[in-house]
């Protein structure tokens, strides 16, 4: 038995049904077929290159980047080849460049931060027992001479061996010698070709001479048997490591000192007895021991303290600077009476369009202490050291930032001025308020409602203020006694730069230990900006 | 304001009393705002014709910059496109070229996002917008070790689109697409009546014909704003192109300029400056060409 509810309800269903499936139609019959063509063609671009992608991963056995772009793939087409999900397609495309280069790139600096990735540590530890080995060899005196035919196939080289005995062998430095048996020989039984190479004449090796000279082709899989080498491209010879390596102990021996590196999973590297250790090293996870570093050093956590405090300083003053001239300047050319408004008003934005790092650049150039126009001509000759001296360098930072961000301030002053109601001021005016009055307690506390969303967001531009930092002083004069490459207008950002990029020792890992502190930092000011503005709660 | 107290009676013979002109009452009035004007008119512009008459002098260093506009030939701006290190020209051919794509790709990508927020209702439609205001707050440019770390890792697999390739460096920037602008470009596409979209969809339109054919044609101004502050803010981008673009061919002039100039500072100086004035020439234009769109952008976000 049904009650007419439920047959009310099943009618609604049915109808409801019906409806999606009309508009389901008049949506496939809208797409035209172009469309549907372009949607194919997009999808197959992607496919192929994930399938490429897919093919190289799995022929590098690189299993997990191998599921993620298989994932990815697999939700691309469903989301684009199913019928319901409208948002997501539109959202798809920008979700993916979002997600892999500013989300995922995020956790990687996490990751990072926890390995001692760097200079000396840049790859696994086959690599960096190999290229040891490579880099000690020397050739073994009074050892057999190979009679040799360099060979050339697409582009890489090839060594063609004859060894003494007569046995004819091909190998290159990414495969061991392995013995071949169709090789053209000449008279005296040396090999002189093969087939799919091209034997290089004597002045194509005379051209490539040096990279013929680099090239070291192992005798077998152990690195331990030596390799061969030419020094002039018609003889290659024995060359043998000093260093021994030895899998099963993990232990490296210089044979003609006789010193034992063992090796050393929580540095990465080989190390000997008294502490000695093999470079290159490879990469490991080190746990806390970046921010141990960073904190726990004094040569580090000194800098470190005084670049933080900057950091906000510099902000702080930027901000603050900018906004009083900018404001000044509103209420100055507020005026309706005042003549050529616009003129002023264009030539004053003028700062604001130049590039910024363009501006730093020129104003290096005008505050140089030697040459530059503000001693030359401003100062009569006087050498003021304005980029080189600690305090006058931070105050140069400050005015110069000044001139490149205070037409900013002054055009959104100006929006939010005119934008308040002019029966304000009036009424004011005739209850008696002096001006000064009025503007401070009428226009100041409205002009702040509306310009302080961007002056947090101007905080937190000047936060991260590379450019001016890096262009104008370098972040210099630098401190000498830090134990990193740091100086004294440094903000945290571009410490992180030149500790990762700049010079000959790069420690990634630290550099990102340093940028999880910002990422810290810069969290909670925006919560607790968030919280005093409560922009977010406006969001529907 | 305080002129409205003289303001005529409508309907009335008034006739404005012609006050003699008095300097003390004009410059307590207006005056000495022209002077606050004058001074700001001299430190918004002389750096910039500093470094437009150091360029004019030919040969010359940081010190005879000094000479304001006492020669003016465009000797180093011959020089600067016959260095045999630095390839100037490329450099301003990537920056456009770089630039462009981005804010083509930005507006592109963000203006998807902005409409699928705007007109679509979904599950995490607020999460999601949440997630990106929130995305703002951390540029890019924290992560510099990572992305440079993980290029490195797409060149092992794919040199084309890796280290010190230009198609590498778009996608990083494209990756900020969507943090930056949706949020922009949102309030923009909320202004547009949905009264339009569904009167479209009433005679037969689908969602994508009336994204590609309606909105995107209506939201015209805010998608300008948008392209231009992506285009300087790539121009203007240093510390992401200098650790991908190794090749000297293949840099952006952030990149190049630097490395030139701070080599030998002041020996180089009127070449740099021809360098600075050609590549602030296209920034410049633009932006004082669209700044009335600019400046109704900014309030909604952007900062320098």
């Amino acid at each position: 038995m049904t009650t007419p509810g439920t047959e009310r309800d099943r009618a609604q269903i049915v109808a409801a049904k019906k409806e999606r499936q009309a508009s389901r139609i008049a949506e496939a019959a809208s797409a035209g077929i172009k469309v549907l063509l372009v949607k194919v063609l997009l999808l197959g671009i992607v496919d192929a290159i994930s399938v490429y992608a897919l093919f190289v991963l799995f022929m590098k056995q690189d299993w997990l980047v191998f599921s993620l772009v298989l994932l990815v793939t697999i939700v691309v087409n469903w989301v684009y080849f199913r019928v319901k999900g409208l948002p997501a397609k539109y959202l798809t495309p920008g979700l993916i460049f979002l997600l892999i280069f500013q989300i995922f790139v995020v956790g990687y600096s996490g990751y990072i931060a926890f390995t001692n990735y760097g200079t000396g540590h840049n790859s696994n530890k086959e690599d960096a027992v190999n290229s040891l080995i490579l880099s000690s060899q020397e050739r073994v005196p009074d050892s057999p001479s190979y009679a040799l035919t360099v060979l050339e196939q697409a582009g890489a080289y090839s060594f063609l061996v004859t060894d003494p005995d007569g046995e004819i062998s091909v190998g290159n430095p990414d495969s061991p010698l392995t013995e071949v048996n169709n090789a053209e020989t000449d008279a005296s039984g040396q090999a002189i070709g093969l087939p799919g190479y091209t034997a290089l004449n004597f002045a194509e090796i005379v051209n490539n001479q040096e990279a013929i000279a680099a090239l070291a082709v192992p005798v077998s899989d152990d690195p331990n048997d030596g390799s061969l080498r030419t020094p002039d491209g018609s003889a290659a010879y024995l060359y043998l490591s000093d260093l021994v390596y030895d899998e099963a102990a993990g232990t490296m021996t210089d044979a003609s000192t006789g010193v034992v590196y063992t090796e050393d999973p929580s540095q990465g590297s080989f190390v000997a007895e008294d502490g000695a250790d093999l470079q290159p090293g490879w990469k490991v996870e080190v746990g806390l021991a970046n921010f141990a570093k960073a904190f726990g050093t004094d040569s580090i956590r000194g800098p470190l303290i005084s670049v933080t405090l900057w950091t906000f300083a510099f902000a702080f003053l930027s901000v603050a600077t900018t906004f009083a001239l900018g404001l000044f300047l509103a209420i100055v050319f507020n005026d309706l009476r005042m003549r050529g408004r616009n003129v002023y008003r264009v030539v004053m934005i003028l700062p604001y369009a130049f590039p910024a790092f363009l501006s730093a650049l020129v104003w290096a150039g005008m505050l140089n202490p030697q040459f530059g126009f503000i001693n030359q001509v401003l100062f009569g000759g006087a050498e003021i050291p304005w980029l080189t001296n600690e305090w006058l360098a931070k105050f140069s930072i400050i005015f110069v930032n000044l001139w490149l961000g205070f037409p900013y301030m002054f055009l959104v002053c100006t929006g939010a001025l005119q934008s308040i109601p002019g029966e304000l001021q009036e009424a004011a005016t005739v209850d008696g308020a002096r001006p000064w009055q009025v503007f401070r307690l009428i226009k100041l506390p409205l002009l702040l409602v509306s310009v302080s969303p961007l002056l947090i967001a101007s905080f937190a531009f000047n936060f991260n203020n590379f450019n001016l930092i890096y262009m104008l002083t370098n972040g210099g004069p630098r401190d000498v006694t830090a134990g990193v490459n740091v100086g004294a207008t440094d903000i945290l950002i571009s410490m992180v730069y030149k500790v990762a990029f700049v010079g000959a020792n790069r420690d990634y890992g630290l550099a990102s230990a340093f940028s999880i502190l910002i990422f810290v930092l810069v969290a909670l000011v925006s919560i607790i900006s968030f919280r005093q503005t409560k922009a977010l709660e406006e969001l529907n | 304001m305080a002129t409205t107290t003289i303001a005529a009676p409508s309907g009335t013979d008034y006739i404005p009393v012609k006050h003699p002109f008095n300097f003390g009452r004009w410059f307590r009035a207006t005056g000495w705002r022209h002077l606050v004007g004058a001074v700001m008119v001299i430190f918004s512009a002389f750096p910039l014709l500093y470094v437009l008459s150091a360029s004019l002098h030919p040969g010359g260093t940081l010190i005879t910059a000094n000479g304001l506009f006492s020669q003016i030939d465009i000797g180093s701006y011959v020089t600067l496109f016959n260095l045999p290190q630095q390839p100037y020209a490329a450099w301003y051919g990537n920056t456009l070229l770089i630039g462009g794509i981005t804010s083509a790709g930005t507006v592109f990508l963000g203006a998807l996002a902005a409409y699928s927020f705007s007109r679509m209702r979904f599950v995490g439609r607020r999460a999601g917008l949440l997630m990106l205001v929130l995305v703002q707050m951390f540029p890019q440019l924290l992560a510099v070790v990572a992305i440079f770390l993980l290029l490195n890792g797409i060149s092992d697999i794919f040199p084309a689109i890796g280290l010190d390739t230009q198609i590498g460096l778009i996608m990083v920037y494209l990756g900020g697409a969507l943090g930056v602008n949706t949020y922009l470009m949102y309030g923009f596409f909320n202004t547009i009546p949905a009264s339009i979209d569904e009167a479209a969809k009433l005679d037969g339109a689908g969602h994508a014909r009336i994204f590609f054919t309606i909105i995107l044609r209506l939201v015209a101004p805010i998608l300008a704003v948008v392209g231009l502050l992506s285009f300087v803010g790539t121009t203007n981008e240093f510390v992401i192109a200098s650790i991908v673009l190794i090749t000297p061919e293949k840099q952006t002039l952030a990149v190049g300029l630097y490395q030139f100039v701070s080599q030998e500072f002041s020996s180089n100086y009127s070449v740099f400056a021809a360098g600075a004035v050609l590549a602030a020439l296209p920034v410049m234009a633009l932006f004082l060409w669209l700044q009335k769109y600019i400046v109704g952008g900014l309030t909604a976000g952007s900062v320098k």
